[in-house]
C-alpha cells in the first residue's frame, strides 16, 4: 500500500485555505441556531391556560430560532417545590422556572440578576407592586421578572344573597363594577358584624385556620391590617406588642362566628364551603367562584369578589405573585432573558389572563385593569375589583416585613394561625406570646 | 459443599495460560458468580440508597444556607425546640401503637384465616389482602373524605344515631386517634399474612400433644403458637416499626401534621422545615433523627432473633 507524505509546504498551505475559508464563508443561520431553552412552568389549575403560554413561547422560539422545551410543574403536592429543592442541589435542570412567593428568595444566590430586563419592562408596563419587589429583590438584585400566570389575590368572595339578608351589607354596592369602591365603613368590625349575623344565619364565613397557605394568608391581612408583625423589617422580634395582642383578640371573636372544625381546613374546604352553598363569604382567588360555575351555577351568579376589611393602620389584601427565575446555571441565559421580556409585553400578559379566566394577576400598575376582569361572570363585574384596581389595598404577604428568610419560616410553620388557635382554645395571652417568641428565635438561625 | 470448581492441574503450562485459567477458575467460583448477579442490584442501591444517605448525612452537617460546616450544630438546636420533642413523643406513639393493633389485629385475623376451610380461604386471604395492595396515597385519600371537617360520611352515618360531629383531624386527640387508625387498617393485612404464613408451619403434632395432654385453647396458644411464631413476630415487628417510624403520605394527606403540629411524625416534619421552609439542612437532621431509634430496635430485635437461630 502506498502511502503519501505530506511535507511542512502543504501543510502549511492546507491550514490556510481552510482558515480563510471558514472566516469568509456567509453565516448560514440553522433551525436552532440561538441553541436550546428549557423552561419549568407552574402548570396551571384552569384548563387550556397552559396553551396560552405554550404558544407564546412557541411564537418568540420560532422567530429567536431557539430550539424550547416547556414542562407543566404542578403546585399539587409541592411538586414544584420539590423540583426547585432538586435543580438547586444538582445545579442542573431547566433554564427558566416559575417560583412561587418565598423561593426565589431562598434560592437567591443561585439565581441570575434580571435587573437590566426589570427596567425595561417597568417602563412599559408601570411599577411593580410591593409585595413583588419585597419577594422578588434582594438588594438592588431582581432574583426574577413577575409572572402574571398564578400570582392571585385572596381577597373576600361573598355571596350578594346573604350577605345583603343576613347582615344587611350590598357588596355590589360597596364595590360596584365599572367605579371606584364606596367601601369607607368596610372594616373590621363591620366584618366581625357580619360574621356574627351570617353565624347566627346558619352560613358563616369559610375562613380557615388550618396550616396550609390559605389559611395562613387570611390571617397575615388581618395582622398587618392591626400593625401586628411578629418580626420586623430590621429583624428584630416583635411578638409582645399592643398590636399583635389586638390581632389575637379580634381572631378569638371571630373563631366563635365561624365553623366549628376550621383548624382542620386545608386550601379546598372554603373552595368547598362557597360551592356548597353553606357559607357567606370565603377568602380566596376567583378559583373557588369558577368551580362554582361549572358545578353549582347558582351559588355562581350570587358571589361578588373584592376588597378586604380595614384594620386600625389600614387595608391589607394577600397577594401571591410566582417569579420567571433564571438559574445561574442555564447555559442560555441571553435567549431565557429575551423569552422573560416577551412574555412581559402587555399583550402577552392580557393573552395569558385571558386563557386564565381572569384568575392570573399581573403585577404592574398599568395592567391592574385589562377588559377581562371587566366582563367576566356571571354576574357580569364580579371580578371587576380582583386586581385591585384602585389601589384600594395594600397588596401584602402574611410575616411580612420580616427579612424574607425569617418570614418563609413563619409563614411555612403557620405561626400566625397557630397562635389563634392556641389562644382561643384558652391558652394564656402571654403564654402564646412566649411560645411564638420562641419559634421566631428558632426562624433567624443563619 | 466445595466453593470452587475443581480443575485438574496442568504442569508446565505457559504463564498466560495460567493466568487464563485463574480468570476461569475465578468466574466459575459460585461466590464470583453470585456477586455478578448481584451487582446490578448492589449499583442501584448504592445509588438510590447509599448515596442518598450519605449525602444527607452531609447536607445534616451544613447551616441553614448549605454555605458553612457546622458539625452537630443542627442537632444541637433541634434539641432545644419543644416542637422537636413534640415530634419525637408523636412518632413514638404513632409507631408503637399502630405496629401495637396492626400485629394484634392480624394475629386475630390470621387465626380466623386458618381456620376457614381451605376451599374458602383463598377468597378470605384476597380480600383481606386489599387495604394492603392499593397504594396508601389513594387510600388515604378516601379516608380523608370520610373523615372530612364538613363533610364527613362517618359524621353523616354517626348523625343518625344522635352522635357527633366528631373532628376527626381538627381535634388532636381525635387526629393523633385518624392516623393511627388508618395506618392499622392499611398495615394490618401484611401482619395478618405473614402470621398465616407462619401458623401453617406449626406442626399438627405440636396441637395434638397438647390436646393430649389437656391444654385448653389459651395454652395451646400460649405454649405452641407464639413460641413457633416467635421470630416471624419479631422480624415482622422490626420490619412494621422501621416503615411506620418512617411513615410520611399517610399523616401528610390527612392531617399534614396539625392541629398545632399535634399529628407531625419525622417524615412530615422535616417535609415542612425542609421542603415548605427551605431549610434543607434542618430538615435532613430531623430525617436523620430516626436513624439511631430505628438502629437500636434493629440491634435489639434481630439479636434475639439470632440468638434464638443459635438456641435451636
Amino acid at each position: 500500500m502506498s502511502r503519501k507524505t505530506l511535507t511542512r509546504r502543504q501543510f502549511v498551505a492546507a491550514t490556510a485555505m481552510s482558515s480563510t475559508a471558514l472566516i469568509a464563508a456567509p453565516y448560514v443561520r440553522g433551525a436552532y441556531a440561538a441553541g436550546k431553552l428549557s423552561i419549568g412552568f407552574w402548570d396551571h389549575w384552569v384548563p387550556g391556560a397552559n396553551k396560552a403560554s405554550t404558544d407564546l413561547v412557541n411564537e418568540w422560539a420560532a422567530k429567536e430560532k431557539v430550539e424550547v422545551t416547556i414542562d407543566y410543574i404542578p403546585s399539587q403536592g409541592n411538586k414544584n417545590l420539590l423540583t426547585i429543592a432538586a435543580e438547586a442541589q444538582a445545579k442542573s435542570g431547566h433554564d427558566i422556572f416559575a417560583m412561587p412567593t418565598w423561593w426565589a428568595h431562598s434560592n437567591a444566590d443561585q439565581l441570575e440578576d434580571v435587573s437590566d430586563i426589570m427596567g425595561k419592562i417597568i417602563a412599559e408596563n408601570g411599577e411593580v407592586n410591593g409585595t413583588a419587589k419585597y419577594l422578588g429583590t434582594a438588594g438592588s438584585k431582581w432574583l426574577g421578572v413577575p409572572a402574571c400566570v398564578g400570582s392571585q389575590i385572596k381577597g373576600p368572595c361573598s355571596r350578594i344573597d346573604l350577605m345583603k339578608k343576613h347582615a344587611g351589607i350590598d357588596v355590589q354596592a360597596m364595590y360596584p363594577a365599572g367605579s371606584e369602591p364606596k367601601a369607607d365603613n368596610w372594616t373590621l368590625e363591620t366584618f366581625l358584624k357580619a360574621a356574627e349575623a351570617c353565624h347566627k344565619a346558619g352560613f358563616p364565613f369559610g375562613i380557615g385556620l388550618g396550616e396550609t397557605t390559605d389559611n395562613v394568608d387570611t390571617a397575615g391581612a388581618i395582622f398587618l391590617s392591626f400593625g401586628a408583625h411578629l418580626v420586623d423589617a430590621k429583624g428584630n422580634l416583635t411578638v409582645k406588642t399592643d398590636e399583635v395582642r389586638q390581632a389575637l383578640e379580634f381572631y378569638k371573636k371571630l373563631i366563635a362566628f365561624l365553623p366549628p372544625d376550621v383548624a382542620a381546613w386545608d386550601d379546598a374546604s372554603n373552595n368547598k364551603w362557597l360551592v356548597s352553598g353553606r357559607g357567606a363569604m370565603i377568602m380566596n382567588p376567583p378559583s373557588a367562584w369558577a368551580v362554582a360555575k361549572r358545578d353549582a351555577p347558582q351559588v355562581a351568579e350570587q358571589c361578588w369578589t373584592h376588597g378586604f376589611p380595614a384594620g386600625p393602620k389600614g387595608r391589607f389584601a394577600p397577594y401571591l405573585p410566582y417569579f420567571w427565575s433564571i438559574w445561574n446555571f442555564s447555559k442560555n441565559k441571553e435567549a431565557a432573558r429575551s423569552l422573560l421580556i416577551e412574555l412581559s409585553k402587555p399583550a402577552a400578559i392580557e393573552k395569558m389572563v385571558v386563557a386564565s379566566g381572569g384568575y392570573d394577576l399581573p403585577a404592574y400598575a398599568k395592567l391592574t385593569t385589562l377588559k377581562v376582569w371587566q366582563e367576566e361572570g356571571p354576574p357580569k363585574g364580579t371580578l371587576y375589583h380582583y386586581p385591585n384596581p384602585y389601589n384600594h389595598q395594600t397588596l401584602s404577604i402574611a410575616a411580612s416585613p420580616a427579612p424574607p428568610k425569617i418570614a418563609q419560616q413563619i409563614y411555612a410553620q403557620a405561626t400566625l394561625t397557630k397562635m389563634c388557635l392556641r389562644y382561643q382554645q384558652g391558652e394564656a395571652m402571654e403564654k402564646t406570646l412566649a411560645w411564638a417568641e420562641g419559634e421566631c428565635e428558632g426562624f433567624m438561625r443563619s | 459443599m466445595a466453593d470452587v470448581a475443581l480443575q485438574p492441574d496442568r504442569v508446565g503450562a505457559k504463564q498466560p495460560a495460567r493466568n487464563r485459567s485463574g480468570l476461569q477458575r475465578a468466574l466459575k467460583r459460585k461466590s464470583t458468580a453470585a456477586f455478578l448477579m448481584t451487582l446490578p442490584l448492589i449499583i442501584l442501591i448504592t445509588l438510590l440508597v447509599l448515596y442518598p444517605a450519605f449525602y444527607s448525612l452531609h447536607l445534616a452537617t451544613l447551616n441553614k444556607s448549605m454555605q458553612r460546616f457546622v458539625g452537630l450544630g443542627n442537632f444541637e438546636f433541634l434539641f432545644k425546640r419543644d416542637t422537636f420533642w413534640l415530634v419525637v413523643k408523636q412518632s413514638c406513639i404513632f409507631a408503637i401503637t399502630a405496629v401495637f393493633f396492626k400485629a394484634l389485629i392480624g394475629f386475630i385475623v390470621a387465626h380466623f384465616v386458618h381456620n376457614i376451610p381451605a376451599k374458602g380461604q383463598r377468597k378470605w386471604r384476597g380480600m383481606l389482602l386489599v387495604p394492603w395492595v392499593i397504594p396508601p396515597a389513594m387510600s388515604t385519600l378516601a379516608w380523608l373524605w370520610l373523615f372530612d371537617p364538613s363533610y364527613s360520611a362517618f359524621n353523616y352515618t354517626l348523625s343518625f344515631f344522635g352522635i357527633g360531629p366528631i373532628p376527626w383531624t381538627g381535634d388532636a386527640a381525635w387526629a393523633r386517634f385518624s392516623v393511627i387508625l388508618v395506618n392499622v387498617w392499611y398495615g394490618a393485612p401484611f401482619f395478618m399474612i405473614m402470621y398465616l404464613a407462619s401458623l401453617k408451619s406449626v406442626p399438627e403434632q405440636l396441637y395434638e400433644a397438647a390436646a393430649i395432654d389437656g391444654a385448653n385453647w389459651w395454652q395451646r396458644i400460649w405454649y405452641v403458637t407464639l413460641p413457633m411464631m416467635r421470630n416471624i413476630i419479631a422480624i415482622t415487628t422490626l420490619f412494621s416499626l422501621i416503615v411506620t417510624f418512617a411513615n410520611f403520605d399517610i399523616v401528610r394527606i390527612l392531617t399534614a401534621g396539625g392541629p398545632l403540629d399535634h399529628t407531625h411524625i419525622f417524615a412530615t416534619w422535616a417535609f415542612r422545615i425542609g421542603i415548605e421552609g427551605s431549610d434543607i439542612p434542618l430538615g435532613a437532621s430531623v430525617s436523620l433523627f430516626m436513624v439511631p431509634i430505628l438502629a437500636v430496635a434493629a440491634i435489639f430485635i434481630l439479636r434475639d432473633v439470632n440468638k434464638r437461630g443459635n438456641e435451636s
